[in-house]
């Protein structure tokens, strides 16, 4: 079609352009499809896009929470968009066993003091899920066992986690991960 | 090819091994490439392409508006008020499946009209003509259980109202509507059931669509002639003949489209709907969609239950015997001096019977409703059939390309008559 608008001099329509090859029919399809390609991906946005979370869900994603009732050895576990997050009380020598590991024995190297906020090193807050496969660890409990290390222990495919939630043995790749948080007050704490 | 392959005619060699074993690029190739479509088509035809459009459409907004809503009396109201604001793009979703469902009817309206003006019901296409019947049936019962699921007044009324149809019926009628409701008013359960519903028939209607399209290559299309195709001087290939029109009218279509969910979406709603459905209160004035209007408008124009059940019912049921009601050789009504004036006045009684169900059911509107039911049932009970043996229809083209291409003697009368709608 197109190529019948081609000046009535030309030799041959669709040899307008014959040194390369092409026609104004390669263009117009080009175009055509250029433009269908950019239609089909507007249309696919808002689809993929309202699979992320709703705006109710985002609303939810901070917590806070009263930590002051929590006593030295003790634990607590808060929720924060729908996962546990654990705040340990650490005893000095928990602290201390924390601070004094060689890196060179962490598989994923990190200090005791980056993952904690700064004068607040009795206070560890960890996200509760198990970097191996997502199962929440054993440990916030008196009872329940803490694993090798006197942290925590994951009873899906036994990783163990020491007392500053870095991976120490097991499956799992990294240590629990920290939350973004921070204490409004001495006592109280705003997670995400 | 060796015995028990398909010899493929493409030569890219991925696309031959997989057409050879299963020849579905072959396929689209015959039915929607090369496929021999009668070259005078107008726009009406577009509508087919449209309604299948459409149907894609409902099914992709629909998956994912189920995706954010909660199928429970106490929850689905307000899960529809979050999909409008907290969900990310919820109100396109919601808007577009509502209004999609009204651009459906109107698409498949005038889908239908076309297939009455130019007899595309009659013979060999009574089948594909029935499955269509079949479709527009599921497409009202999923529409309605559709409107159900936001939970409001009109849902819970009209829910109300037309499952109450079913005890119009003699001794199983109370069952019937118990078995619908699967309790003893329209509640959770019904709600729960209509959910699961509204979301398997879109898929039935996609399978009988698939029907409805292998009939028709069998068949052919017909044309606004009405004349069978002769030889391949009266055909085109469907690609890029129709692909081409049928773009056309889908810019137009989606233009409407988006003039309705960005600027209007709710002028074809009920605002009755915003309010939380209350079995204890029933909203002054309970009115469906106004693609049921004709249909309600039929049931309250008769002063009997069970009378004005069978009608409604009848209205559309008839539709399944009009090839046989159609007593005419010609199919177009191109060629129907007189019938297309009754079909016109037909469809002046739908949309008088569209306006009066809309309407209160009480003075001219309840005599007006009267008038156009039983000029809606004599035009199919009477007239068509009658009229057919004694109506004298102008001569028919010799072939599709003879008027088309204004050679071969005079032209006939009736392609005369309307030359620029040859587009």
């Amino acid at each position: 079609m197109a190529d019948h608008l081609a000046p009535a001099g030309a030799p041959h329509a669709a040899g307008e352009h014959a040194a390369d090859g092409t026609t104004k029919r390669d263009f117009l399809i080009l175009a055509t499809g250029g433009f269908a390609a950019i239609a089909a991906g507007a249309m696919a946005w808002p689809f993929i896009s309202s699979m992320n979370p709703a705006r109710d869900v985002l609303a939810l994603s901070t917590t806070e929470a009263d930590i002051g009732a929590v006593p030295v050895g003790g634990a607590l576990t808060l929720m924060w968009r729908g996962k546990p997050v654990f705040v340990r009380h650490r005893s000095p020598t928990e602290v201390e066993a924390a601070k004094t590991v060689d890196m060179g024995e962490l598989r994923d190297p990190q200090a005791d003091s980056a993952r904690v906020k700064p004068g607040k090193a009795e206070w560890l807050v960890v996200i509760g899920v198990c970097t191996h496969l997502g199962c929440v660890p054993l440990g916030q409990k008196p009872t329940d066992p803490r694993g090798e290390f006197n942290g925590w222990f994951c009873p899906c495919h036994g990783s163990h986690y020491d007392t500053s939630g870095r991976i120490r043995k097991g499956p799992a790749p990294a240590n629990l991960a920290v939350p973004t948080y921070a204490f409004t007050t001495d006592t109280q704490i705003k997670i995400g | 090819m060796s015995i028990g392959l398909h010899n493929s005619a493409f030569k890219n060699p991925v696309i031959r091994w997989v057409d050879s074993r299963l020849p579905i690029f072959s396929m689209m190739q015959n039915e929607y490439g090369t496929f021999p479509t009668p070259k005078n088509f107008n726009y009406f035809w577009n509508f087919g392409a449209l309604a299948m459009i459409n149907l894609m459409i409902m099914i992709a907004t629909g998956i994912f508006l189920a995706m954010h809503y909660t199928p429970h009396v106490s929850m689905a109201f307000d899960s529809v008020e979050r999909i409008m604001r907290d969900v990310n793009y919820g109100w396109l979703f919601r808007y577009v499946h509502a209004n999609g469902a009204s651009m459906f009817f109107i698409v498949v309206y005038i889908h239908i009209w076309r297939g009455m003006w130019y007899g595309s019901y009659k013979a060999p296409r009574e089948l594909l003509w029935i499955i269509g019947v079949v479709i527009f049936l599921l497409m009202m019962a999923t529409a309605f259980m559709g409107y159900v699921l936001p939970w409001g007044q009109m849902s819970f009324w009209g829910a109300t109202v037309i499952t109450n149809l079913f005890s119009a019926f003699p001794i199983v009628g109370d069952h019937i509507v118990t078995l619908l409701w699967g309790g003893f008013s329209v509640d959770n359960p019904t709600l729960n059931r209509f959910f699961s519903l509204h979301f398997l028939l879109p898929f039935v209607i996609f399978g009988v669509v698939f029907l409805h399209v292998a009939a028709l290559h069998i068949t052919g299309s017909n044309n606004p002639l009405g004349i069978d195709v002769k030889s391949p001087a009266d055909t085109l290939p469907f690609h890029p003949y129709y692909t081409a029109k049928d773009s056309v009218g889908m810019v137009v279509y989606f233009i409407v489209f988006a003039c309705l969910v960005f600027f209007a979406p709710n002028y074809l709603g009920d605002p009755a709907n915003y309010i939380p459905a209350n079995p204890m209160v029933t909203p002054t004035h309970i009115v469906p969609e106004w693609y049921f209007l004709p249909y309600y408008a039929i049931l309250r124009a008769v002063p009997d239950k069970l009378g004005g059940v069978v009608l409604m019912f009848g209205s559309i049921l008839v539709w399944f015997i009009l090839p046989w009601l159609d007593t005419s050789p010609v199919r177009s009504m191109r060629f129907r001096p007189i019938a297309k004036w009754f079909l016109l006045l037909w469809g002046i009684s739908f949309g008088v019977l569209m306006y009066c169900g809309g309407k209160p059911p009480e003075g001219i509107y309840v005599v007006l409703s009267r008038v156009a039911t039983l000029y809606y049932f004599a035009w199919f009970l009477v007239i068509l059939p009658v009229l057919g043996r004694l109506e004298r229809p102008l001569p028919l083209p010799e072939s599709i390309a003879k008027p088309v291409l204004r050679g071969g003697g005079p032209l006939p009368a009736g392609a005369m008559a309307k030359p620029m709608e040859k587009a």
